[in-house]
């Protein structure tokens, strides 16, 4: 075989992988992805009985027993919402950092309860100086 | 005091940077783009054949194979070594 | 000597533009005396940012809350080894420990090579010094760690209570060296295209600084996983975290990069790749400081709000199409100047190992921005997670293992089947036996990837150590050496082959360790009461007492935890929360302590083959009445002292903290005597330590390889070759 056929060849080869590589993911992402709301969409969409994925920055923290009590803003509107949440507890919890939890509407109730354990926390490695005063 | 601090660090600072700029003369020649490209050709390939041959006595490369290869990496680091050779007697010259 | 620091930065700034004009004025004019000048302005860069470094830190060893960062970030009652890290914790200490660390590592490189790489050296410089102008404007004018206030506060915030870990404060350092040293590679890459000086010239100056950032980086994103396990409270190492994807990328792309550019040594060849991957290690490195410092990922629209956003964008817009626009231009340049001679040598094997390395990091990528994109496209962010990386990043790292196995036994250029069959023989037999072992076990069976992993991490392991021996074999073969004496001195010999030898044994041994701990993992949540017990893989852990302890600084609760199994006991661990006040008084004097950072100190015992990781969170209801009774008790007082005479009222303030401080002990004094539940996670999971030590073994192998030759030996070796060769010209 002559070498520029040779390399025809192994381009085409490596193409393909690299397109059914990037298919595939794109893919997945689309698939396995489920929506991240901020608080003012949870508030317009939530139905009582279906769980979602709140997103957003905790404004305020309270202990209400053994389960916590706190608000998530909307990154850009003023907006926040109170979640009820029992289970572990990252420790990078805090006021002013950004969360994920899995939440559900109860009835006609205000308040979301959030899913046992569903709380997770952005890495906190980075701290901005004034992350938590900014709220 | 502060003020003081700052404009001895500034003359620090202008009289190492200017240094080279009140250099009398030029700085010794370098040797030539050329040659460096081909000394650094040099030293990759005496890498290589050390490698070809390490690889010959740990018994990854068979006997023949390594024959050929070394044979190769020889003629290829001798065409180096005239070409080095060629230029440095050019930039003698 | 806020002033003073300051000034230190802008006059760094100045440095650095009059050094880009100076070393490109010198570059086309061919005036060797401005070139010069650019190059002492990079060492006046390095001067200027060591003092400004040190007063900063001089700043936070002395607790001058004058300095906005140091009361925003210690205290003083915070140790000293945490108040010297403390510098970097800000994003204004880090950003100026960058451009140190860039000036440093910018100086050693121009310092090395300044009788060589002539030509492409002068880019080199501007390039290097447009990096520190840049991450040197940001200091100095968008987030400047010499901000004072007139009115210092008595004590400071103090550090943050997750970072008081000792890998935490070494983290940072070896990332930003990481991201740093890659700047240089990339800044010669970027000289020798546009000078056409594309030979392997500037890989030889920087290969070693590859190397470096290689290693650096990979110690970084270690111990901030170490961190993570042993810290943060949530027993993994690894979470898919944007923040840990952005040191990942650039370390997966300077990985193929550090492979690569052996055959273009060698060969000539796949130049268009290395200098394009070495400008993408470059570009994701800035983007991962760009990821961590600008909030991009929290939401694009946090990003708007933070000042550090534009800019970067800005840098990263530059980097890319600059770069694309290069290699273009120096398409023909970039030819390659040899053929692959065979699919069954060692270039082929570093070529789709390459290939790999590039797929994942184009996976991680992509997951990491998917959010962002689904963001900008349809207005809703996506979550994605650790399940979308699984399916891709699996199979790609089992066939990296596998190809770090094969590269070793299989010689340059090419092989026959006899020898491939030597070579084989004994790690495809290794991998085997394991493989039999294992399916014997049981359990392993059901999770093939876990299998694969171990089988083929066998393999590689063994697949190095044979090579090890063959080399000792050889070696005695020659000089006669006890065996011990010649392994030392196969490894000084040849550093970078064996060095490298080593790294893919730890990384075997590391992978090995995860794939066991993240598919053998048992993992209970239970509520548990003094004396009550529960039962995770055989371990029966019982809840022993509760403890607690009471500081100014913190409240903690915690539990004692016995260990046994099959009735012998085998630890005791103590687990403990610690509850760091709220900065906001309007929680209340007792209930600030709740409503503040919280930290768990794990209990860990780590072994060979298997760790128990416990940690509690405490169930604060019982105890809740007593804050809020606390609170409206100490409300009142203050109200109260607030009324009297300012003299008066200092001394009541000062008795009202004692007795704060009471009640505080009060409150951990009722946790040791009732017997309240706690909530506990226990996880016992399989082989983590070897994570550690495989990391361990690949600090180890980078360090062999990385390690300078000595010249005089350099030039021992090149004499004998040069002799011989001679020989053979006459």
């Amino acid at each position: 075989m002559d070498p520029s056929r040779k390399r025809a060849i192994r381009l085409t080869v490596a193409l393909t992988a690299a397109l059914l590589l990037a298919s595939a993911l794109v893919y997945t992402s689309f698939s396995a992805g489920r929506d991240e709301l901020t608080a003012s969409q949870l508030l317009h969409q939530a139905v009582p009985g279906k769980s979602y994925i709140l997103a957003g920055t905790v404004i305020s923290q309270q202990r209400d027993g053994s389960a916590l009590l706190f608000r998530v803003r909307d990154p850009k509107l003023h907006v926040s919402v109170p979640v009820r949440y029992t289970g572990i507890i990252p420790d990078p919890f805090a006021v002013g950092r950004g969360v994920l939890v899995t939440v559900q509407k109860q009835g006609s109730d205000t308040q979301f309860v959030g899913e046992q354990d569903s709380l997770t926390t952005k890495c906190p490695s980075k701290y901005q100086a004034a992350a938590g005063s900014k709220y | 005091m502060d003020f003081v601090i700052v404009l001895a660090i500034l003359a620090a600072v202008v009289y190492v940077v200017s240094a080279p700029l009140r250099r009398t003369g030029e700085a010794a020649p370098s040797p030539g783009a050329e040659i460096a490209d081909l000394e650094a050709a040099r030293e990759a390939k005496y890498r290589e054949i050390r490698d070809a041959e390490l690889d010959h006595r740990t018994g990854k490369l068979s006997d023949d194979d390594f024959e050929a290869i070394d044979r190769s990496l020889r003629a290829e680091a001798i065409e180096i070594l005239q070409a080095l050779d060629g230029a440095k007697a050019e930039r003698a010259g | 000597m806020a002033l003073v620091g300051r000034a230190l930065l802008i006059l760094g700034l100045g440095v650095s533009v009059y050094g880009i004009g100076a070393s490109l004025y010198g570059a086309l004019q061919g005036g060797q005396r401005w070139v010069d000048s650019g190059r002492r302005a990079v060492y006046a860069l390095a001067g200027v940012m060591t003092l400004a470094f040190v007063i900063l830190e001089a700043a936070f060893l002395r607790s001058d809350f004058s300095f906005n960062v140091v009361a925003g970030h210690s205290s003083t009652t915070t140790p000293t080894f945490y108040k010297a890290t403390a510098a970097w914790s800000s994003q204004e200490g880090s950003l100026l420990l960058w451009v140190w660390l860039l000036s440093l590592w910018s100086s050693l490189i121009l310092f090395l090579t300044r009788r060589k790489v002539r030509e492409i050296a002068p880019y080199a410089t501007a390039v290097l010094l447009g990096f520190a102008t840049f991450f040197g404007s940001l200091t100095a004018f968008f987030a400047n760690p010499f901000a004072t206030t007139a009115n210092p506060p008595s004590e400071g915030a103090g550090l943050n209570p997750l970072l008081r870990h000792a890998s935490m404060m070494f983290h940072p350092p070896m990332l930003y060296s990481g991201y740093t040293l890659l700047a240089i590679p990339f800044a010669f890459a970027i000289g020798a295209l546009i000078t056409r000086r594309l030979n392997s010239e500037w890989i030889q100056v920087t290969r070693r600084f590859a190397l470096a950032a290689w290693l650096f980086l990979g110690i970084g994103i270690l111990l901030g996983a170490r961190w993570s396990y042993t810290e943060l409270g949530w027993g993994g190492y690894w979470a898919w975290d944007p923040v840990e994807n952005a040191a990942l990328m650039p370390w997966l792309c300077c990985t193929a990069f550090i492979h690569s550019i052996m055959i273009q040594e060698k060969r000539g060849m796949l130049k268009v790749w290395n200098a394009s991957l070495i400008l993408a290690s470059g570009t994701l490195a800035v983007l991962g400081t760009f990821l961590v410092r600008s909030g991009i990922l929290d939401s694009i629209h946090a990003f708007g709000a933070s000042t550090l956003g534009v800019p970067f964008v800005i840098l990263l817009g530059v980097m890319v199409t600059g770069s694309v626009a290069l290699i273009i231009w120096r398409r023909a340049d970039l030819r390659s100047d040899s053929q692959l001679d065979s699919l069954l040598s060692r270039e082929a094997v570093f070529l789709f190992q390459n290939l790999v390395l590039v797929g994942m990091t184009f996976v991680i990528f992509w997951v990491t921005f998917f959010p962002l994109i689904s963001e900008a496209l349809t207005g809703t962010k996506v979550s994605v997670g650790p399940p979308a990386f699984r399916p891709f990043i699996v199979p790609l790292a089992l066939v990296l293992v596998l190809l770090s196995g094969v590269g070793p036994l299989i010689a340059w250029r090419r092989v026959t089947a006899a020898n491939l069959r030597r070579s084989f023989a004994f790690p495809v037999a290794a991998g085997l036996v394991a493989l039999v072992v294992l399916l014997l076990v049981g359990g392993v069976s059901k999770r093939p990837f876990a299998l694969a992993m171990f089988c083929l991490g066998t393999f590689v392991i063994a697949s190095v150590g044979q090579e090890l021996w063959r080399g000792v074999r050889a070696r005695r073969a020659m000089t006669r050496d006890p065996v011990p004496r010649a392994f030392l001195q196969l490894i000084r010999r040849n550093r970078r082959r064996y060095g490298g030898y080593i790294v893919h044994a730890g990384l075997a041994v590391l992978l090995i360790g995860v794939a066991a701990s993240s598919s053998f993992q048992h993992s209970h949540d239970v509520v548990l009461r003094p004396g009550q017990q529960a039962v995770v893989d055989g371990y029966r852990i019982t809840y022993v007492r509760p403890i607690a302890r009471a500081t100014a600084e913190k409240i903690s609760f915690g539990a004692v935890l016995d260990v046994a199994k099959g009735g012998r006991h085998v630890q005791t661990l103590t687990t403990t929360r610690g509850f760091y006040p709220a900065q906001d008084p309007t929680l209340g004097v007792v209930g600030r302590f709740f409503n503040g950072e919280e930290e768990s100190q794990v209990g860990l015992r780590a072994g060979l083959t298997k760790d128990i990781w416990t940690v509690i969170s405490p169930d604060l209801t019982p105890i809740q009445p007593l804050i809020n009774q606390g609170d409206q008790v100490f409300l009142k007082a203050m109200s109260a002292a607030a009324a009297l005479p300012p003299a008066q009222a200092r001394a009541q303030i000062t008795n009202l903290f004692a007795a704060r401080d009471a009640a505080i002990g009060a409150l951990a004094d009722r946790w040791v005597r009732h017997p309240w539940a706690a909530e506990f996670l226990l996880i016992v999971s399989p082989l983590v330590t070897w994570i550690w030590l495989g990391a361990i073994v690949i600090a180890i192998g980078g360090l062999i390889a990385l390690w300078p030759v000595p010249v005089l030996a350099r030039r021992r070796a090149t004499s004998a070759y040069a002799a011989r060769l001679a020989r053979e010209l006459a």
